[in-house]
């Protein structure tokens, strides 16, 4: 699994992190009971602070998607949850799709809906994050 | 615990005549993190630095390092065996071979770390039997940055560590700084390398003029640093924005520019009272957050 942390982006490195291991989860990149690097490891890898990789971890370990073992490192668990998530995925895709088709119909051009879906994105997230 | 302090300062101040180098200075660094420490040539880094190994007295103020008070003189002492400090200048003596050098210095460490000492010695290529004198810049940065990493400190504090580094080198300072500060060594560096402290650095200090003007986690930054863009259907008031949080505002016709370093949401639902015809929210970069920080003061 690659990862690419961006420190540019409105969004904290381990949220990225912790985005990324989701995603490989959810496309079958990562499988049940396949193990991720140490914090350390990826830490030196990735060249960012090992307290981000160690906040990603343990927030995922939190929510169920990872194992942390004490001494022999992190273990993905993908449950029915997390496939049932991908389906939610699809789902939303159909529905922004058709949403986006219907903008275009208004006469909004793309550039305008993009900035339009960054904006509510960039302005929800700092709430719905700081729960 | 986790979250005290390594470093930690209240009121800290250093005046040479009239002229304050470092004014109120209250700085709180955390353990086990990696602690970056920002600002412009003079703004009083190396002076805060110096202060805090008991290289310089404070005029004012009072602080701590690993606990121990940093204005007496035993208890300093005593601390520096614990901390490791990279200078901006870096005091070698040019008679003697790296070898030497190393060995030297190696005898004074009884933790010393020969794994570290191999690892860095092959990355950083430094030729064990050039004498000192005769290495180039960039070549004495990296002995330096092997003496300090090599012992095993509690505390590395580095002024300007990539000063002198290519790339290259810079990228290897910066893994072994992971490295270290997964092996639970606490981390405070000075830089002007402001991509290479967003990438590492958990936390980040902006000095000016010998103040703190920014002291936050980068994640922080992140999450709450908002440059807005808005364009009304007439020439706003400036007034109505200036909210908490509001950086700098600037205005142009029907345009304005806000800088936020939080409740960007806030400014939206003003902007949106006010019948705003268009709104645009990025994200700021740490070279942004630190170039409109030290414009603003």
């Amino acid at each position: 699994m690659f990862f690419k942390l961006t420190p540019t982006t409105g969004q904290p490195l381990y949220l990225q992190l912790m985005q990324q291991i989701r995603h490989g989860a959810e496309t079958g990149a990562l499988h049940d009971g396949d193990q991720l690097p140490g914090i350390r490891t990826l830490a030196e890898e990735l060249v960012v602070s090992p307290n981000t990789v160690a906040k990603a971890y343990s927030e995922l370990e939190h929510e169920g998607l990872l194992e942390l073992r004490q001494g022999s490192g992190a273990f993905v668990c993908v449950k029915r949850r997390t496939r049932s998530l991908a389906d939610q995925v699809q789902v939303a895709r159909h529905r922004i799709r058709d949403l986006i088709e219907r903008l275009r119909e208004d006469g909004l051009l793309d550039e305008e809906i993009r900035r339009a879906f960054e904006a509510e994105l960039l302005y929800p997230a700092e709430i719905v994050t700081r729960r | 615990m986790t979250n005290e302090a390594v470093i930690l300062t209240q009121a800290l101040t250093k005046s040479y005549g009239h002229a304050e180098a470092v004014r109120g200075l209250s700085l709180s660094v955390g353990r086990n993190r990696i602690t970056a420490f920002l600002g412009r040539n003079g703004a009083g880094k190396s002076t805060t630095i110096k202060m805090l190994l008991g290289m310089i007295r404070p005029t004012a103020g009072s602080g701590t390092v690993l606990g121990k008070q940093i204005a007496n003189t035993g208890e300093n002492r005593e601390v520096r065996q614990r901390v490791a400090y990279v200078a901006e200048d870096k005091p070698l003596y040019g008679y003697m071979t790296v070898e030497q050098t190393i060995r030297f210095f190696s005898s004074f460490y009884p933790d010393w770390r020969r794994d570290v000492e191999r690892k860095l010695l092959h990355d950083y290529e430094l030729p064990l039997q050039r004498k000192v004198k005769m290495l180039s810049k960039g070549m004495r940065t990296k002995l330096a940055l092997l003496l300090a990493f090599a012992r095993r400190p509690d505390l590395l504090i580095l002024d300007e560590p990539s000063e002198g580094l290519d790339p290259v080198g810079i990228e290897y300072l910066l893994q072994v700084l992971v490295a270290l500060s997964a092996d639970g060594v606490s981390i405070f560096f000075s830089s002007h390398q402001i991509a290479e402290v967003e990438r590492v650095a958990d936390h980040v200090c902006i000095l000016e003029k010998g103040r703190l003007l920014v002291d936050a986690s980068l994640d922080q930054l992140r999450q709450f640093y908002r440059r807005i863009d808005l364009v009304f259907p007439f020439s706003p008031p400036e007034g109505e924005f200036r909210i908490s949080g509001v950086e700098r505002i600037q205005t142009s016709g029907h345009q304005m520019s806000v800088f936020a370093s939080r409740n960007a949401e806030a400014v939206i639902e003003r902007a949106r009272d006010l019948n705003v015809v268009s709104v645009e929210i990025a994200p700021v970069g740490l070279r942004d957050i630190f170039l409109e920080t030290v414009k603003e003061n």
